[in-house]
């Protein structure tokens, strides 16, 4: 196979992927009410988009659930990762690891009706939690906390175990290594994690509607009940708009990921050059 | 009150070390919203219930307990033709996303590892920025291209090449399209992370040893990749499996999946019983792949020693 042909597939695929996207963010910017009859371009849905009510209360909504649940899963993935990375042996450790992944495995729809019942069988025996926040919350930060393990054991996996045994060796007790060696070596993968459970959760449609309560709508859920019913540009501004913030999002972390390892590489040359000097 | 509470605390330390406090934690949170509620649709899909009034399934007659147990929701699915078809054809549809994401998959991956080293991380940020973007959005994003009057057949028609327009949109063709942009990721990555540490000098071995490029391909690139390849459609095929929106928003009315058979049955039917049965058969479908792939997990650490 040549590398003409080679190319060619690369950036049809690439067409592929983008042509959506790109032809979504040319038609918000259309100004006839039939969404594919293009006439001139204009804001006017984005003026439109400011008005809308249901739309920027459910912004709110999701925005809240996304950071909560992202902050309640790196709490708890951080611990699932600690856990599985470090205890080899104990009763369970299967266990605790496919249950860790199951919400990877499953469709979100098993997901979302199973967390409803069980919610539904604790509502009838306590006499709470009502359908809400709160429960779209769980839903979110169960899934969050399956991804955010994944990401951060990944990053205990390549890091220096040695650095913890030398804290031993001086005296550190396990929580003080955990405090000042471990946690600070992870910071980096905290952050993604956060930002990736965030996402999942600022994205979800099917745990939502499952374990939403009536005035909870997430973006996600207005969305989908206004495109089930066919094409509407104030989806597509509001997408555009989406669509903007995260590749911002996106290209700024990956520029200060990299800013990051580029200063670690420095400041490891620089202690070595130092010790060098001193020997 | 303070001294309440550090009683406890001794209490407990007695008996709990920090060890199995560090385990406690995690476990706690799956065992509550993982494991319990799996356990919960056990036992309402083995339960006779129409709405949210659980008949129990235990019974204390005569100080026995005895467990009732009910497969009517079970016979249901395996005797109705229309649970059966969309079984199947879930399946179906499933498999088709996974192997046309594997033929578009396969040659990007190892043309993406084999292009020069510089540009490999930005085609890779390129492949993760779509994944990054509402999938909600994206999968909508079609709609304008598809639909009767949509931009596809308005370029078409403008250029002369049909007269009337195409209907791709509300058919299987749109939904395996909204299928198959969705999931491509998803095979693209493993795959790619295989095909970027495969080792050249194989290649040039067989090369000089006076293998066709073809031969090379299929008998050394490829089974090398395997490992790749099972990864990336394990990734696919599970989650198309189980696929509520797609079908909802690109798919016919009929078109059969067994996610959106689980959600009509949930929220419109309000049979809870009966999602619950239809949920326990998915998982069911969804473990025998995986304990497949296990399998093929552990025969290769064996193979290795």
């Amino acid at each position: 196979m040549n590398s003409k042909f080679g190319r060619a597939w690369l950036i049809a695929v690439y067409v592929f992927l983008y042509l959506p996207i790109v032809t979504l963010v040319i038609y918000s910017f259309n100004s006839s009410p039939l969404v594919t009859v293009w006439s001139h371009a204009s804001v006017k849905w984005y003026i439109a988009l400011a008005a809308d009510d249901d739309l920027i209360s459910a912004v709110g909504l999701s925005l809240r659930v996304a950071f909560y649940s992202a902050l309640i899963s790196v709490f708890f993935g951080t611990f699932t990762a600690f856990v599985l990375h470090h205890y080899h042996r104990f009763a369970g450790r299967t266990l605790l690891s496919s249950m860790s992944s199951s919400p990877l495995v499953m469709p979100d729809v098993i997901v979302g009706l199973s967390l409803l019942l069980m919610l539904v069988s604790v509502q009838n025996w306590l006499g709470f939690p009502e359908r809400g926040l709160f429960t779209i919350l769980l839903g979110h930060a169960l899934l969050g906390t399956a991804y955010a393990a994944v990401v951060i054991k990944a990053r205990l996996h390549e890091m220096d175990g040695t650095l913890d045994e030398a804290a031993m060796d001086l005296g550190c007790k396990p929580f003080q290594v955990f405090r000042l060696i471990t946690l600070p070596l992870l910071v980096p993968a905290l952050v993604s994690a956060f930002l990736l459970t965030f996402t999942l959760s600022f994205d979800d449609v099917v745990l939502s509607s499952f374990l939403s309560g009536p005035g909870y709508s997430t973006l996600p859920m207005v969305i989908f009940s206004r495109a089930r019913l066919g094409l509407n540009p104030s989806i597509n501004a509001a997408a555009t708009v989406m669509i903007a913030t995260v590749t911002i999002a996106v290209v700024a972390f990956s520029i200060y990921q990299s800013r990051i390892s580029k200063q670690r590489q420095r400041e490891v040359a620089l202690a070595y050059s130092e010790n060098n000097q001193t020997a | 009150m303070i001294t309440k509470l550090t009683d406890m605390y001794s209490y407990l330390r007695r008996y709990i070390n920090g060890r199995q406090l560090v385990i406690g934690v995690p476990y706690f949170w799956f065992v509550m919203l993982a494991l319990v509620p799996l356990l919960i649709i056990l036992k309402i899909s083995l339960s006779e219930m129409e709405t949210t009034e659980v008949s129990s399934m235990f019974t204390t007659s005569d100080g026995w307990l005895t467990i009732k147990l009910n497969f009517s929701n079970y016979l249901f699915l395996g005797t109705d033709p229309l649970y059966f078809d969309t079984f199947v054809s879930s399946i179906k549809y499933a498999l088709a996303t996974t192997l046309i994401c594997l033929a578009i998959a396969y040659p990007f991956s190892y043309f993406m590892a084999r292009s020069p080293a510089h540009l490999q991380p930005m085609l890779l940020m390129l492949i993760m920025l779509p994944f990054w973007t509402s999938f909600l959005i994206r999968i909508y994003a079609w709609k304008t291209l598809l639909v009767n009057d949509g931009v596809f057949n308005n370029v078409l028609m403008g250029l002369g090449i049909i007269h009337t327009p195409f209907q791709i949109m509300n058919t299987s063709t749109s939904l395996m399209i909204g299928m198959v942009y969705s999931y491509l990721p998803f095979m693209i990555l493993p795959l790619y992370a295989n095909l970027s540490k495969l080792d050249v000098r194989y290649l040039e071995a067989a090369a000089d040893l006076g293998a066709s490029p073809f031969k090379t391909f299929w008998l050394i690139t490829v089974p090398l990749s395997k490992a790749g390849i099972i990864a990336g459609s394990m990734l696919v095929f599970i989650p198309a499996l189980g696929e509520y929106v797609i079908p909802e928003l690109l798919g016919g009315s009929d078109t059969l999946m067994i996610g959106r058979v689980l959600w009509d049955e949930f929220f419109s039917n309000n049979d809870w019983a009966m999602a619950s049965a239809v949920a326990v058969v998915m998982i069911l479908l969804i473990l025998l792949p995986m304990a497949i792939f296990n399998k093929y997990q552990a025969d290769q650490t064996e193979a290795k020693g």
